[in-house]
């Protein structure tokens, strides 16, 4: 079946793909290069360094730090979360309930992102769920922020690392077993080391998706500042400071890629 | 493993806490929207349906209900005809830069959504509306939807083909058939599952996306999803939000539901589709 492929099958969605996703993609990472008239409030195409300079400001950077600092906590906290869970659904939960195990992470992922967000203003609020049940509340800020997204991309990271386990023969953990080693040192030596690439591939999720969010940090953050936030406020008066910073985190993406892709993660998206 | 006794005690007791910190917001929500307290104090003061009736007679959910709709109905026809030609490309044929499309494809949902939906914008801004006419609105989202929706139907279809293997395509030509009628009487009947499975995810993804949508959508079309958003800091209209956005979920999980049964638990969705 090895033949040279019909150019019928592969013109559109190729042509969909180059012109509405690339073309535009190209088209930002360009706008990051023109200037704004202050007048106008137009795009002038008169190529600039500006708006990366700008973007290297006190200001700014502190606004990216605090977003790798919430995307770098979501990201442990996930793995912290997901590592246990995983290993309950694969090894604890008798093997006729994992399929409903695995459904009941599953179908929150396919809830409404948006209202799972407005889910933990209810949560957080002034004399919401948290402070009635528990007596206190972090309000709207950082913290709800971290606790959001980590619940948001929990489902993320539990997944990669349940089909990890899974994959995980039995009789490793009993030769480790067998061979003297307590429950500590056979997780540590045998189970971590094994599904280490999936937890990659988990990260790869909750980092990227921590990076570019602006919805949840605008909804339980109260008046909190990341790449996102200002990202969408520039963009009506200073379209290329906008692109700057979408570029920021693109590159940021990149790098983390990059350096991922030791661990084999990337083969097991 | 052996587990011990007071050791399996405490796994359940885990599983059950995570399962809780999953479920008790989303039932928050579902509760609140019978809740008769208007500013959703906890525990709620008592229990009505008004807003129920009330989200059903407003004209503002209603109408971005059927903007979601459409805006679904339109993205998945195209990602589902773009996505199962993309996927018979690649399963089925060797091409040199192969590897580069397959990349291309797995790049809108691998990158953040505001990139996305800020680059869209720009070709909006720059080019559709000054120089084609074409203002933002349903064809605009339709488009940034569709975009992203691609990889849903492509994973799906791409899953099937490879399982599928191609000897039953080769016994049809063996047979006499032509590419054209091997395609019609062999490989879409077997690739047709998936490719609903695949169609219906892309509903459920498009029906609550937000991030790209607000680049994309003009003041005039809000979607569902935008709609909540813009309501979300009126508190007069919090009894309404509560009861759309129960709604939301509802509609988005279903295409899901339906997805895994119809292709046997294992529609490839997850966790291939971020926000």
């Amino acid at each position: 079946m090895r033949r040279k492929v019909p150019v019928g099958l592969l013109a559109a969605p190729l042509a969909w793909l180059l012109v509405a996703y690339l073309g535009a993609l190209a088209m930002i990472f360009a706008t990051a290069f023109f200037t704004t008239d202050s007048f106008t409030g137009a795009v002038v195409r008169d190529f600039t360094l500006e708006n990366y300079r700008e973007v290297l400001t006190p200001t700014y950077l502190t606004i990216i730090v605090r977003t790798l600092l919430i995307a770098s906590s979501v990201t442990v906290l996930c793995i912290l979360l997901a590592v246990p869970y995983a290993w309950f659904m694969a090894r604890v939960v008798p093997r006729r309930w994992r399929g409903v195990a695995v459904a009941l992470v599953l179908v929150p992922l396919w809830a409404s992102y948006l209202v799972k967000a407005y889910a933990w203003r209810a949560m957080v609020q002034p004399s919401g769920v948290l402070e009635s049940v528990f007596g206190a509340t972090p309000g709207y800020g950082l913290a709800a922020v971290v606790l959001t997204l980590t619940y948001l991309w929990l489902p993320y990271m539990v997944l990669p690392v349940y089909a990890g386990l899974d994959r995980l023969p039995t009789s490793h953990l009993e030769a480790s077993a067998d061979l003297g080693a307590g429950a500590w040192t056979t997780f540590r030596r045998v189970v971590l080391p094994a599904v280490k690439p999936s937890i990659a591939a988990g990260t790869i999720f909750t980092f990227s998706l921590s990076l570019g969010d602006y919805i949840a940090v605008s909804i339980v953050g109260g008046k909190l500042q990341v790449l996102g936030t200002t990202v969408l406020q520039n963009n009506t008066l200073d379209l290329p400071f906008a692109a700057a910073l979408g570029t920021v985190s693109v590159l940021i993406m990149v790098v983390y890629l990059l350096a991922v892709r030791r661990t084999g993660a990337l083969d097991n998206l | 493993m052996r587990t011990s006794r007071r050791a399996r005690i405490a796994w359940w007791a885990f599983g059950t806490l995570v399962l809780a910190f999953v479920y008790v917001p989303l039932a928050v929500i579902a509760i609140n929207s019978f809740n008769q307290d208007k500013t959703f104090g906890w525990p709620p003061t008592g229990f009505t349906t008004q807003w129920w009736s009330l989200a059903f007679d407003a004209p503002g959910p209603r109408e971005a209900f059927l903007t979601s709709v459409k805006a679904g109905l339109g993205a998945t026809a195209l990602a589902l005809v773009l996505g199962a030609l993309l996927s018979l490309a690649l399963a089925r044929f060797d091409f040199f830069g192969k590897t580069a499309v397959n990349l291309l494809v797995i790049l809108p949902i691998a990158l953040p959504g505001i990139v996305t939906g800020l680059a869209l914008q720009s070709v909006i801004s720059g080019f559709l509306t000054p120089v084609l006419g074409i203002p933002a609105g349903l064809f605009t989202i339709i488009v940034g939807h569709a975009t992203f929706c691609i990889v849903v139907v492509f994973n799906n279809a791409t899953a099937r083909l490879r399982r599928m293997g191609t000897s039953l395509e080769a016994a049809s030509a063996d047979l006499g058939a032509g590419a054209w009628m091997t395609f019609r009487r062999v490989t879409l009947p077997l690739l047709s599952p998936s490719l609903v499975a695949g169609a219906l995810l892309a509903f459920g993804l498009s029906f609550d996306e937000i991030v790209v949508t607000t680049f994309t959508a003009g003041p005039g079309t809000p979607t569902l999803p935008i709609w909540i958003y813009n309501n979300l800091f009126r508190p007069n209209q919090a009894p309404v939000v509560n009861v759309v956005a129960v709604v939301l979920v509802l509609v988005s999980i279903l295409p899901v539901w339906l997805a895994q049964r119809l292709s046997g638990g294992d529609a490839a969705g997850v966790p291939d589709a971020s926000p």
